[in-house]
């Protein structure tokens, strides 16, 4: 990945990752690797096995079998792959920030109310500390004056940014985006990728699924390029979309050009 | 013509008008300024508000259990589940009622340790047979409102909270049991107003609501028609509140899911 003298450490480790549902084989072992401030950008075809192997980095997914870690941590997994330690799931988890394609804000809640959630009710942070943390994301994405709406009232685009901002509350030590513009009207999907950019730009973490080649170019470290789950190839960004070497590969970017 | 006085309305009001004084002055009320009779009403609609709610709220607190059993329970706790509001919905409330007075209210006696709890002065009433048998209903009837309510609500949600790290108890609580509730409260508006009127059946189990004192004045005086009127009035008036109540908790959340 980087090439730093002094290796940052490590955020996100993947070891072959496999993945069944039922006979469907969906990853065949993969692996992926994240230090601190990495920009990793999965691109493939649909169907390649990629929001799958997004998903099992925070177990929304049960892996068939493989080794995951979070920030050094090992994910204690029985056997089958299943996770033997809910608690230990759920606190690593919190440190990981997921957005979804579908935003998923929770539609009873206002905006303030989506960004404070976690961290009142389960990190268990002050409220006016938390209230005062989500008012500076909110500023930041775009969204201050949008803080008593229901997502219900908002645009895709403005409903994916508040997303983002209520991941960013739980103050993560990665990000986690699937497919985070796939859901949105053409016109919307800049202002969101503004946003993930400026994340990238000040060195957050981030492992990110996308159909947005251009923009994997330009913020990602690393890409991964993923056929019938397994890793075709991957590379810096320049390498694999400038002089890409696999057959699929070619093809791929020629089709989502 | 537009507007609250169009001509159809002052119609429509004159001939309402009409009735109610006719009603007012043709009909026999003198029943009404007797004290003892006065006294009595009131304890009848007291009686058949405090069932109401009663039975409604404990009824919800079993029906929540129910509904997530069978939306989201192994089948070992959704089989029965399914099983008891299968029992409820399809046999009639009186039977039900009954079956609990006269089943479990004569098997009561027969068994020493309760006839000699401190349970027994309250157990040998009919209220507390009436209270189970509506709340069972209300359980039966919304257990299955609640599953589909629990069912309706977007995985994706879930799925927020999940990978935000919320244990799962606090998912039930803050995410899933407050959406479903939402989705359920037009449905639930409407079941009240049901549930008020299954209320009169108590009077079979000699529970003194309205309708068993309405009885009881037609008996007493004679004035076959006007104690139904008053009925009419009665549980009118409390279906208006439980239709304004229901549509002023609706209003407090903006209800609309993109």
């Amino acid at each position: 990945m980087k090439d730093t003298a002094a290796p940052s450490p490590e955020a996100i480790r993947v070891d072959e990752l496999h993945k069944s549902f039922g006979a469907h084989h969906v990853l065949k072992g993969v692996s992926l690797r994240a230090c601190e401030g990495d920009v990793v950008a999965i691109i493939g075809g649909s169907g390649s096995g990629k929001s799958t192997m997004l998903r099992c980095i925070n177990f929304l997914e049960t892996p068939s079998s493989g080794r995951i870690s979070i920030g050094g941590e090992d994910v204690a997994m029985r056997p089958d792959g299943s996770p033997l330690n809910r608690k230990q799931i759920e606190r690593l988890r919190q440190s990981l920030g997921m957005v979804f394609q579908s935003f998923n804000l929770w539609t009873h809640r206002t905006v303030l109310e989506n960004l404070i959630e976690v961290p009142v009710h389960v990190l268990k942070t002050p409220k006016d500390e938390a209230i005062a943390r989500a008012r500076k994301l909110l500023a930041r994405v775009g969204l201050a004056e949008k803080e008593g709406a229901y997502p219900a009232f908002m645009s895709g685009g403005q409903q994916q940014r508040a997303a983002i901002a209520r991941a960013l509350c739980m103050e993560p030590r990665a990000m986690l985006f699937d497919e985070p513009t796939s859901a949105l009207d053409p016109e919307l999907v800049g202002e969101v990728l503004q946003v993930i950019r400026g994340l990238a730009d000040e060195g957050r973490t981030m492992v990110l699924v996308t159909h947005e080649m251009k923009f994997a170019r330009e913020v990602a470290s690393h890409v991964i390029y993923l056929h019938n789950g397994l890793i075709e190839e991957q590379g810096p960004p320049d390498q694999l979309f400038g002089a890409p070497k696999s057959e699929r590969l070619k093809q791929f970017l020629k089709s989502v050009a | 013509m537009q507007g609250f006085w169009a001509p159809r309305r002052i119609v429509m009001a004159a001939i309402a008008a009409g009735i109610v004084v006719w009603c007012v002055l043709a009909l026999n009320w003198t029943w009404l300024a007797d004290p003892k009779y006065q006294g009595l009403i009131l304890q009848g609609i007291w009686t058949t508000i405090w069932i109401l709610v009663v039975t409604m709220v404990l009824g919800m607190l079993l029906a929540i259990p129910l509904g997530l059993a069978q939306a989201a329970g192994p089948w070992w706790l959704a089989m029965p589940a399914a099983g008891f509001c299968g029992l409820i919905r399809g046999t009639p409330l009186l039977l039900q009622l009954w079956l609990l007075y006269y089943g479990l209210g004569s098997l009561f006696p027969s068994i020493p340790w309760i006839r000699q709890s401190d349970l027994w002065p309250i157990l040998r009433q009919a209220w507390p047979y009436a209270v189970l048998a509506l709340s069972l209903s209300v359980a039966g009837y919304e257990g299955e409102v609640m599953r589909g309510a629990f069912k309706g609500v977007p995985h994706g949600q879930l799925e927020a909270a999940k990978a935000m790290g919320m244990p799962r108890f606090t998912i039930f609580r803050r995410i899933w049991l407050p959406q479903a509730l939402r989705r359920v409260l037009p449905t639930l508006g409407g079941e009240t107003v049901l549930q008020m009127k299954a209320t009169p059946l108590v009077a079979t189990i000699t529970v003194i609501d309205i309708y068993a004192v309405s009885s009881r004045i037609r008996q007493d005086t004679f004035v076959v028609y006007e104690p139904l009127l008053l009925l009419a009035v009665v549980y009118m008036a409390i279906a208006g509140v439980i239709v304004l109540l229901f549509r002023w908790l609706e209003n407090r959340v903006p209800q609309k899911t993109a």
